[in-house]
């Protein structure tokens, strides 16, 4: 099962340098756990203690997967995972 | 490869000072996209600031993923981000150090808190790269 994950330019040092990789996995917890098999550290950028970090946004085609089910979205062949970090910060 | 300065149009700079006087007392916030690899800013990409607060800024999820696949159709980048803080000076927070997640980007910082007499206007710019910021000089111009 091939899900197509784009990379935003801040986690390219995983992927040396690669802006699209690919991996696979029932749910995205599984995706992520197989893309730290190739591109070792990614997994613990993008998630903590079984959650998806606070200020990284995780899309599945064009939906944030907040409103599905988290880090538990299931995901199918062909399905496009965008990650991209928050633009966020504040005078405090 | 890092230019220790920022080349802004005038034009852009009294954009970038009108939506942080219009969206006062809350921060305002936003891009200023240019060519991949040219470090020139050129489009003006004002965005809402989801949190509405004046002390905090967030980008809104689905507006970011837009703002991104259009600079990547576009082969544009960040070259500019920009936020407003509206009763302290222009410096970097340790929040926006934190989050500052484009090392390739200027980092323009704007104070409004001379609106309600809290101190001085500024428009000042910065590198952030792995929590390390370094101050940069800001060159106003008419055209590039």
């Amino acid at each position: 099962m091939a899900i197509e994950v784009r990379i935003p330019t801040i986690l390219r040092t995983y992927t040396d340098g690669e802006k699209a990789v690919q991996g696979s996995g029932d749910t995205l917890a599984e995706l992520f756990s197989d893309l730290d098999s190739r591109h070792s550290g990614i997994e613990a950028r993008i998630v903590d203690e079984g959650k998806l970090r606070r200020f990284v946004n995780v899309y599945l085609n064009d939906e944030d997967v907040r409103f599905l089910d988290g880090i538990s979205t299931k995901l199918a062949d062909g399905d496009s995972v965008t990650i991209l970090p928050a633009v966020a910060g504040g005078s405090v | 490869m890092l230019s220790h300065m920022l080349t802004i149009t005038q034009a852009l700079y009294d954009q970038i000072v009108a939506h942080a006087r219009e969206d006062h007392p809350d921060e305002a916030c936003g891009v200023v996209a240019g060519p991949v690899g040219e470090g020139r800013p050129e489009r003006f990409i004002p965005m809402l600031n989801a949190a509405r607060s004046p002390t905090f800024y967030e980008f809104d999820s689905g507006d970011l993923l837009k703002l991104y696949r259009e600079m990547d159709d576009r082969d544009e980048e960040p070259v500019i981000v920009y936020h407003s803080h509206t009763a302290t000076e222009a410096y970097p927070s340790r929040t926006d150090i934190t989050y500052a997640n484009e090392p390739g980007a200027h980092y323009v910082l704007v104070s409004t808190a001379d609106t309600d007499g809290a101190g001085e206007f500024q428009f000042r710019s910065y590198r952030i790269v792995e929590g390390e910021v370094t101050e940069e000089e800001v060159k106003v111009v008419q055209a590039y």
